[in-house]
């Protein structure tokens, strides 16, 4: 057999065999099928580690309680006693290593979360008390009166009281 | 010198072997046989949302974009609140301002063009929060059609993105009926919510359920009969969204109605 013919089966082989080799290579020997089969889990399996090693930045306030314990007893008894510790003082990352100090939102947009009245009477938002932040005290901060961690009217701060 | 009936022959077997799947070639693996069987894991991670407790106070998108380090002011988000308004007269009114991580904090609804839409109180027949994330399907077809396997389903359930094989082709975010996905605006690829897996994995609930004042978020083990959220899902009356596409979602509603998309 005369090679012009046999030249281009060569040529093929050859792709298919740097095809394979450069595959053998690239893909990495962890990629394949796993417990959900073919369909739904043909992935590299140790991107399933590399996803269970993303920091924890919300500890959680059992972890606030540790070092905080006199805190978490003045919030106790309020109607504030569900909300968790970082929703206000922002995220623990490792507080108090690093960050030192939790910058705390004490800004009028995080009371109005819940706190600016909607007429949702088929939700429990129209259950919350609240009032209309564009005409209750538009320009003060809440927290000038209202004690965030003991929130009831005869608990607000003496001053405004007198 | 080749003759015609030697070329059609030898032309017959090159096809015939490169019509071979490369698949055949494999040696039979046991291993894959017991793998790609139903499994017998222990866990198969389920949501719970309560629409009635939902407030809509966001808090639960702003843990969110902190603990999985979505960039805090890009519009995108892996979870997000829809404010529902249904009025008297039939008409339904859908916002989700920024996904509503700073919350629902006035009556006036957003309708994009259209402009702010205010619903007098007396005209509203129903008003509910309705918080959104992944559904974790059965049948996740975000996974089915990335072309590539940069996104797969664990064991316990969780569809998950692997960031250095996805090549941004972004079918999947086509091809979730849910609209769950986005492109992540630093990494480039496809990004979803995965229940917090560094969290559920050790132990901990995903940072929404922790940061949920209300209880309107649940995270639970549907193979566990004596974990709370799995009772629930098996004895109240819950739904699940779009459960015509045959997605099979694992993201249970209580109090749904009738409007929620």
């Amino acid at each position: 057999m005369k090679n012009h013919v046999l030249r281009p089966l060569f040529v093929a082989l050859a792709i298919v065999a740097a095809i394979v080799i450069a595959r053998t290579v690239l893909v990495p020997s962890d990629f394949g099928v796993y417990e959900r089969g073919y369909m739904y889990s043909w992935h590299r399996k140790s991107n399933e580690a590399e996803w269970k090693t993303v920091r924890v930045k919300y500890k959680t306030a059992k972890v606030c309680a540790e070092c905080h314990q006199d805190k978490v007893d003045d919030i106790k008894h309020s109607a504030h006693e569900s909300i968790g510790c970082e929703n206000c003082h922002g995220p623990n990352y490792d507080h108090p290593k690093d960050p030192i100090g939790l910058t705390v939102d004490r800004s009028r947009s995080l009371c109005i979360r819940c706190h600016a009245y909607l007429p949702y009477k088929t939700s429990d938002r129209g259950g919350i008390r609240g009032i209309d932040p564009t005409k209750h005290y538009p320009s003060a901060e809440c927290v000038m009166c209202h004690i965030p961690h003991n929130p009831k009217p005869m608990n607000q701060k003496r001053e405004v009281k007198s | 010198m080749m003759n015609r009936r030697e070329f059609c022959k030898k032309a017959l077997i090159v096809v015939g072997g490169m019509a071979l799947p490369l698949t055949a070639l494999e040696v039979f693996n046991p291993k894959r046989l017991l793998a790609e069987k139903d499994d017998k894991g222990k866990v198969r991670w389920v949501f719970l949302v309560d629409t009635q407790k939902c407030v809509g106070c966001g808090f639960c998108v702003k843990a969110c974009k902190i603990e999985n380090e979505v960039p805090y002011d890009a519009n995108v988000t892996r979870t997000w609140v829809e404010r529902y308004v249904i009025t008297k007269d039939g008409k339904t009114y859908i916002d989700s301002p920024k996904g509503a991580r700073d919350g629902f904090v006035t009556p006036q609804i957003d309708q994009n063009h259209q402009g702010m839409k205010e619903v007098k109180p007396e005209e509203i027949n129903k008003a509910f929060f309705v918080p959104k994330l992944c559904n974790q399907c059965e049948n996740p077809p975000c996974v089915q059609v990335c072309p590539v396997g940069a996104t797969y389903q664990t064991a316990d359930g969780v569809v998950l993105v692997d960031r250095k094989w996805c090549i941004g082709c972004g079918y999947c975010i086509m091809g979730c009926p849910y609209s769950v996905r986005f492109f992540h605006p630093v990494y480039h690829v496809a990004e979803k919510c995965n229940f917090c897996y560094h969290r559920i994995t050790q132990g901990m609930k995903t940072a929404c359920v922790d940061a949920c004042p209300f209880g309107a978020r649940r995270i639970g083990n549907l193979k566990d009969p004596d974990d709370p959220v799995t009772k629930i899902i098996m004895t109240e009356r819950v739904n699940v969204l779009k459960e015509e596409y045959g997605t099979k979602p694992q993201v249970f509603y209580l109090g749904f109605s009738l409007e929620v998309k």
